[in-house]
């Protein structure tokens, strides 16, 4: 409790340090990220009960045993206390003991691959990067986008994510937990948004010339009926994203403009992660051999 | 194919006006060096006694020289960058394109790491280590200037890119694909392989040198568990260099056949995966953290148990600290990408063994601490560095160890957050340490002090320049910037922004004042001279040298029977105690083998960048030609004479006098 305590006036004091700045990891808007956030603040004051006194005795014995000083004892010979060594090494142990146990269950619940605990039935968003935009095909709805994703708030989204170039990583700072995506295999992030609103999208990973513009929009609809109010009116644009069309969007190009596409080729995603399968064309393991391969690097 | 390969004019960035103006300004200093030397008929000392000098002495100094020049050059990087990001706000695009952008990233990564901290810790590591375990020289004073020519090539390598054709793109992690032909055609990628290849080389035989020095060497009487700390904590960083060079070896190698021979190791298709070379990049990138930091440590307990008058806290503690510390860095690698997908079992795993790393780091701590309690602590420039460092690495640890948390480190990863951690503990922890390192022992070395009040200036300068340079990217990353941004568009940022220019200012003035430092000090040196080769009543065997040492190091090899050897000696009456008669010394000669197969490697790696072949043979011809005239050189040692060193023992016992009667 104390620790609750001690972090709540943590954050206050961190949040009173952002005052006025909105966005980033300490502004989350939706669970995962609230989750992280708390994470973040009760291993910081954790932490903190050591560190500031090794800082406060770091100056206070420096300037106590400072030269010209004669009152106090000078001990040169003084070199060992098996009494001050257990302490120095319990302290950390027992502050690493308790964080580690923190981080060990704080990561089973935080796995990005897991579903969210929540009522309602996770969508699917899918997630390709491109040089140096963002692809995001919604296979029940039938429908894909650029450089925006939407999705209604308080439904839990499931990304699954790839690459057709670099690798990238798909990140939206408010909403939590970020996720590589690689060429040739599918990784996940299981997100959800508390609020409605529009929130920064970027790429958290390096990628190439035009990294810095590959940002997009994500946002969280008031409710399931204005996210369906939304599909249908990209249902409604004409353009199709077929495989045609797909190896266009797929040149390199910077800074690219939101895009929408009424109807998509149902099985892009898949073929865009098996091209790089070699002679596996048979699209159902796809999935299931890139998870292989993600397993086999575990 | 052109003679040339693929070298053409058209790698001269003539467009590029900052390049050619750096170029220009390069061109006029070297002419400006060349000349001096020439002006003071010193081409003579510089080839004889420098650049084919075997002495550990002399190429420690070398490999300093070397660190800082290279410092300039990835502290112009940075001032760049921080330049453009303060300038690149509200959505302008600043004045660097990424096309050059990325480019200083990248060498400014590889420059800071590989050729500043790594050659600034082996010179240091050079300088001391033999004389602490009271050794003549090291094992193979042959490879030891090997080693650092060969580090001195990849240096020249990765400052050609500069002026010839373009340096890498990719971040200094070059991760694939990107780092792969296709995504990188230039030959950017290709300076960063050969550069990296050929110092690690060096690197790689330093390490081995260095152990079969320490395990071979010691002075009659040292057992292991009285080698003093800072041999102690090379020694660790020489195992993880022998365990985990390799390994990057092997990485670049497997990089090179992508890109040369159309392998398929680390690309998209072709069954290539990208993540086995994240994986062995860093299997030899987090070893290779420690191995910087680790030779800091010890020159903070060095500093602190000599400048508090006492004996190291905790010897035990700390010699088993530094060794867990060793051990448990191979076990974290994979704390670099949690965000990679691996399983939840893996991410805690490997979060919690980095966790771990942070006791015997704090150990570290409290007996710096235990050291300092009831000690007398003079304030020099090398006790500032320390307590710099003890405070602001205390900050960087806790942000590590806020990042080896999966849960936290899925909302910082790749921010600026990890930029400001990265810094706070390679500055604040190894920088700090080769600084103190650089004034504790600057004496020793060249027989002369430092300028005091400029050392302090600088510290300060370094000290306020880093907390305003780098508290603001913490805050960044928590607003979620994150790295390698060339522009921006956020008026949340701005004012972070600034702040850190202001910060990297503020350490320019720090690197300025110590370049004044080291002027005013060589001006001054006659008036400030170190005499009897011990200025700070020190407690290990270089200081029982003259200043600068002998260059046969010890007339007679000292008797070791504690960690404070010299201090034994001291309180036995007998440290400056002459023997009754002086053996000849078994002395290696100076050869410029090492320049030659180095040079030779070096134009094998232009050759190979640039697809020159028949220069890549030739040049391997040479180099093989060098190494087999060498292996049957057979005037490679002499003797020292007893008279010869008589007068030189007798000239130092009188300096120590002297010293002695002004005292009285």
């Amino acid at each position: 409790m104390l620790i609750r305590k001690l972090g709540y006036s943590a954050l206050t004091a961190s949040l009173l340090l952002l005052s006025g700045c909105e966005g980033g990891v300490l502004d989350p808007k939706g669970q995962v990220g609230i989750d992280e956030k708390y994470l973040i603040v009760v291993a910081t004051v954790l932490m903190l009960l050591v560190v500031i006194p090794v800082i406060g005795m770091t100056l206070y014995f420096a300037w106590r045993y400072r030269e010209g000083r004669e009152q106090e004892i000078y001990d040169p010979k003084w070199a060992h206390s098996t009494k001050i060594e257990v302490v120095v090494w319990l302290i950390p142990i027992v502050i690493i003991a308790i964080l580690g146990t923190l981080t060990w269950y704080s990561t089973q619940k935080l796995d990005p691959y897991k579903a969210l605990e929540h009522d309602h039935k996770p969508i699917t968003i899918q997630v390709v990067s491109l040089n140096w935009k963002w692809l995001f095909i919604y296979p029940e709805q039938g429908i894909a986008t650029v450089n925006e994703v939407v999705f209604p708030k308080d439904v839990p989204v499931e990304f699954k994510i790839t690459s057709d170039t670099t690798m990238n990583s798909f990140f939206i700072p408010q909403l939590g937990s970020q996720i590589y995506s690689m060429a040739g295999m599918t990784t996940r992030v299981n997100l959800i948004a508390n609020e409605a609103g529009q929130f920064d999208g970027i790429s958290a990973n390096y990628s190439g010339a035009g990294f810095t513009g590959m940002k997009f929009n994500a946002i969280a609809k008031p409710s399931e009926q204005a996210f369906d109010e939304w599909v249908l009116a990209v249902k409604h644009s004409p353009a199709i994203l077929t495989d045609e069309r797909y190896a266009q969007l797929a040149l390199p190009s910077e800074n690219n403009p939101v895009d929408y596409f009424g109807s998509v080729e149902s099985e892009l995603f898949n073929h865009v992660v098996m091209q790089f399968m070699g002679t596996m064309d048979h699209h159902e393991q796809s999935e299931h051999s890139a998870q292989m391969h993600m397993q086999a690097e575990d | 194919m052109s003679l040339l390969g693929n070298l053409t004019l058209d790698a001269i960035p003539y467009h590029e006006p900052i390049i050619m103006v750096t170029l220009a300004v390069i061109g006029v200093i070297g002419l400006a060096v060349v000349g001096l030397i020439t002006k003071y008929e010193k081409w003579g000392v510089l080839w004889n006694n420098w650049l084919t000098s075997v002495d550990h002495k002399r190429l420690g100094m070398m490999y300093i020289i070397l660190a800082l020049v290279m410092l300039i050059r990835g502290f112009s990087d940075a001032i760049m960058m921080r330049a453009q990001l303060a300038i690149a706000t509200n959505g302008s695009e600043g004045y660097l394109p990424p096309e050059h952008y990325d480019q200083i990233f990248t060498a400014h990564g590889i420059i800071m790491i590989i050729f500043m901290a790594m050659p600034f810790m082996i010179g240091l590591m050079n300088i001391v280590l033999p004389l602490q375990i009271g050794a003549r020289d090291v094992a193979f004073p042959f490879m030891n200037n090997l080693s650092f020519w060969l580090t001195a090539s990849g240096a020249v390598l990765i400052n050609i890119s500069l002026g010839l054709g373009e340096f890498a793109k990719t971040g200094w992690l070059a991760y694939p694909p990107l780092s792969e032909m296709s995504f990188s055609p230039g030959v950017g990628v290709d300076y960063y392989i050969w550069a990296l290849q050929i110092s690690g080389i060096g690197t790689l035989l330093t390490g081995v040198n260095f152990l079969v020095t320490v395990f071979k060497m010691r002075a009659p009487g040292m057992k292991l568990m009285q080698m003093p700390i800072f041999t102690w904590t090379c020694t660790w960083a020489n195992i993880l260099i022998v365990a985990s060079f390799p390994i990057l070896t092997a990485v670049l190698g497997l990089l090179t056949l992508d890109r040369y021979l159309d392998f398929h190791f680390f690309t998209n298709d072709g069954g290539g995966n990208a993540m086995m070379y994240i994986n062995l990049f860093w299997a030899w990138g987090h070893p290779e953290v420690y191995i910087l930091v680790l030779p800091a440590f010890g020159i903070f307990s060095e500093v602190i148990s000599t400048f508090t008058g006492k004996r190291l806290f905790g010897y035990t503690s700390m010699v088993w600290a530094s060794g867990a510390i060793s051990i448990l860095g191979f076990v974290v690698w994979l704390h670099h990408f949690f965000t990679m997908g691996s399983s939840a079992d893996v991410n805690a795993f490997f979060g919690v063994m980095t966790m771990i790393i942070a006791i015997p780091t704090g150990v570290k701590l409290f007996n710096w601490l235990f050291t300092m309690y009831r000690g007398r602590l003079r304030i020099t420039v090398p006790v500032l560095w320390t307590l710099g460092f003890m405070v602001t690495f205390s900050i960087g640890g806790m942000t590590g160890v806020l990042l080896a948390v999966p849960g936290a480190d899925y909302v910082l990863h790749n921010s600026l957050f990890l930029v400001a951690h990265f810094h706070n503990t390679i500055i604040g922890g190894a920088v700090f340490g080769y600084m103190a390192g650089f004034a504790f022992w600057f004496p020793k070395a060249t027989g002369f002090h430092l300028n005091e009040r400029l050392g302090k200036y600088s510290f300060w300068c370094w000290q306020v320049g880093f907390y305003v340079a780098f508290m603001p990217l913490y805050v960044l990353g928590f607003l979620g910037m994150t790295r390698r941004l060339n522009h921006t568009n956020n008026p949340d940022w701005n004012i972070w922004l600034y702040i850190a220019a202001l910060g990297a200012v503020i350490i320019f003035v720090g690197i300025i004042l110590q370049f004044v430092q080291l002027y005013v000090s060589i001006r001054d040196r006659e008036q400030n001279p170190d005499l009897d080769g011990d200025p700070w009543n020190g407690h290990t065997l270089e200081w029982s040298t003259a200043s600068p040492p002998q260059f046969y190091n010890f007339a007679t090899l000292p008797k070791v029977h504690d960690i404070d050897a010299f201090t034994d000696m001291k309180d036995k009456g007998i440290e400056y105690q002459a023997p009754d008669e002086y053996l000849p010394i078994h002395m290696p000669r100076n050869t410029a083998a090492g320049m030659q197969i180095a040079g030779a490697l070096g134009i094998v790696g232009f050759a190979l960048i640039w697809h020159i072949w028949w220069l890549a043979i030739v040049g391997s011809v040479g180099m093989v030609v060098a190494l087999i005239a060498r292996c049957y050189a057979s005037d490679v040692d002499y003797y020292v004479e007893p008279q010869e060193i008589a007068e030189i023992e007798q000239a130092h016992l009188a300096n120590v006098a002297t010293v002695k009667e002004e005292l009285v």
